[in-house]
């Protein structure tokens, strides 16, 4: 975070603002009633699972707060959080779920 | 005119708002406390949510600016997680996009996952009422959602500065994001687009500034769409 100027993060806020806002805005204000070509929608479809997973991933192989050292409460919590995302389908039993096994594993091997 | 009380728009959009409020205080709440500990002033915290209210794109940001990524990077990743509001846009006009541009450019605002996926489900059940009725009932979804959200971020920056750090709170980020994405692995273009995800994200790492992220994206949405159309194909071809 020690990286950007109090300046650089309001910019950062602003920029993301404007862009969000301009999706939204997409087709209910400008482009209107057409249709998206079928393949841009096949795409578009698959956005949050195609960027979510590869950020997670280095946070649970290789977490800053051990050093990128795999730890056995992390991986527990990780894989506790996706099998009760997938199970239940809901997403705050598995932040609970995952949360719970982080702090019950680290208490036991810590 | 006789008036029952689903013919109230407002009042049956906010109505219809209430159950999110359950999912969006945790995560409005984590918002905040994780962008307080990170070392955002609250104006700045408070600013992301009223700006931006996007949750996984304030969750990306956040996660990469306290990994000091280019500002490219930052504002790309995080932009590309929210295309999938084009899809919504672009759906909802089928309803909206009779109604003045006013009104329009304010609805693009408050739409958000929650006030779409509930919108279009009525719009789809109801599609006898009138333009009018829907804006109406649009900005009735928004009533509690978007305030709590930006309520929830409050709460969370000002009791992030009262959390010790030995709470792990680093791994809330990964555990979020993992709620958030197991739901949606239903298909299995969705497995193959958060497998494929992944194992980039592996295989790329050695890239510098978190470029990775962009390439192991675009490489996951690709496969995505390409297995969702061989299967459509398969299916097809059997009838």
């Amino acid at each position: 975070m020690n990286a950007y100027s109090e300046t650089m993060v309001w910019l950062i806020i602003a920029a993301l603002g404007c862009g969000t806002y301009l999706v939204r805005l997409s087709f209910l204000g400008i482009l209107g009633n057409r249709d998206l070509p079928e393949w841009v929608l096949r795409h578009l479809r698959y956005t949050p699972v195609a960027i979510l997973p590869a950020l997670i991933t280095p946070l649970v192989l290789w977490p800053q707060a051990t050093g990128g050292a795999l730890d056995a409460p992390r991986l527990s919590a990780a894989i506790v959080a996706l099998s009760v995302g997938i199970w239940r389908k809901n997403a705050i039993a598995a932040v609970f779920a995952g949360m719970a096994t982080l702090y019950g594993v680290g208490y036991v091997f810590g | 005119m006789r008036k029952t009380p689903s013919d109230s728009a407002y009042l049956s959009g906010i109505i219809g708002g209430l159950p999110f409020l359950l999912v969006l205080l945790p995560f409005g709440l984590l918002f905040g406390v994780l962008g307080t500990q990170a070392g955002m002033p609250l104006s700045q915290v408070i600013g992301f949510s009223f700006l931006v209210i996007a949750g996984s794109a304030q969750f990306t940001a956040l996660q990469l600016m306290t990994e000091n990524a280019p500002v490219l990077v930052v504002l790309a990743s995080a932009l590309a997680v929210n295309l999938r509001m084009a899809m919504y846009s672009a759906s909802i006009t089928l309803h909206l996009g009779a109604a003045p541009l006013w009104q329009r450019a304010l609805l693009s605002y408050v739409l958000v996952d929650q006030t779409y996926a509930m919108a279009i489900q009525t719009y789809e059940a109801q599609p006898e009422r009138s333009v009018r009725w829907k804006v109406v009932y649009f900005f009735g979804l928004a009533t509690p959602i978007c305030p709590l959200w930006y309520g929830a971020t409050y709460a969370g920056a000002v009791l992030g500065t009262t959390i010790p750090r030995e709470f792990a709170l680093d791994f809330a980020v990964p555990i979020t994001f993992l709620a958030l994405v197991a739901p949606a692995l239903r298909t299995l273009a969705h497995i193959a687009a958060a497998m494929t995800s992944v194992i980039m994200a592996v295989l790329l790492n050695w890239m510098p500034y978190n470029l990775w992220l962009m390439v192991a994206g675009i490489t996951a949405m690709i496969v995505g769409a390409e297995v969702e159309r061989r299967v459509s194909l398969a299916k097809a071809n059997l009838t």
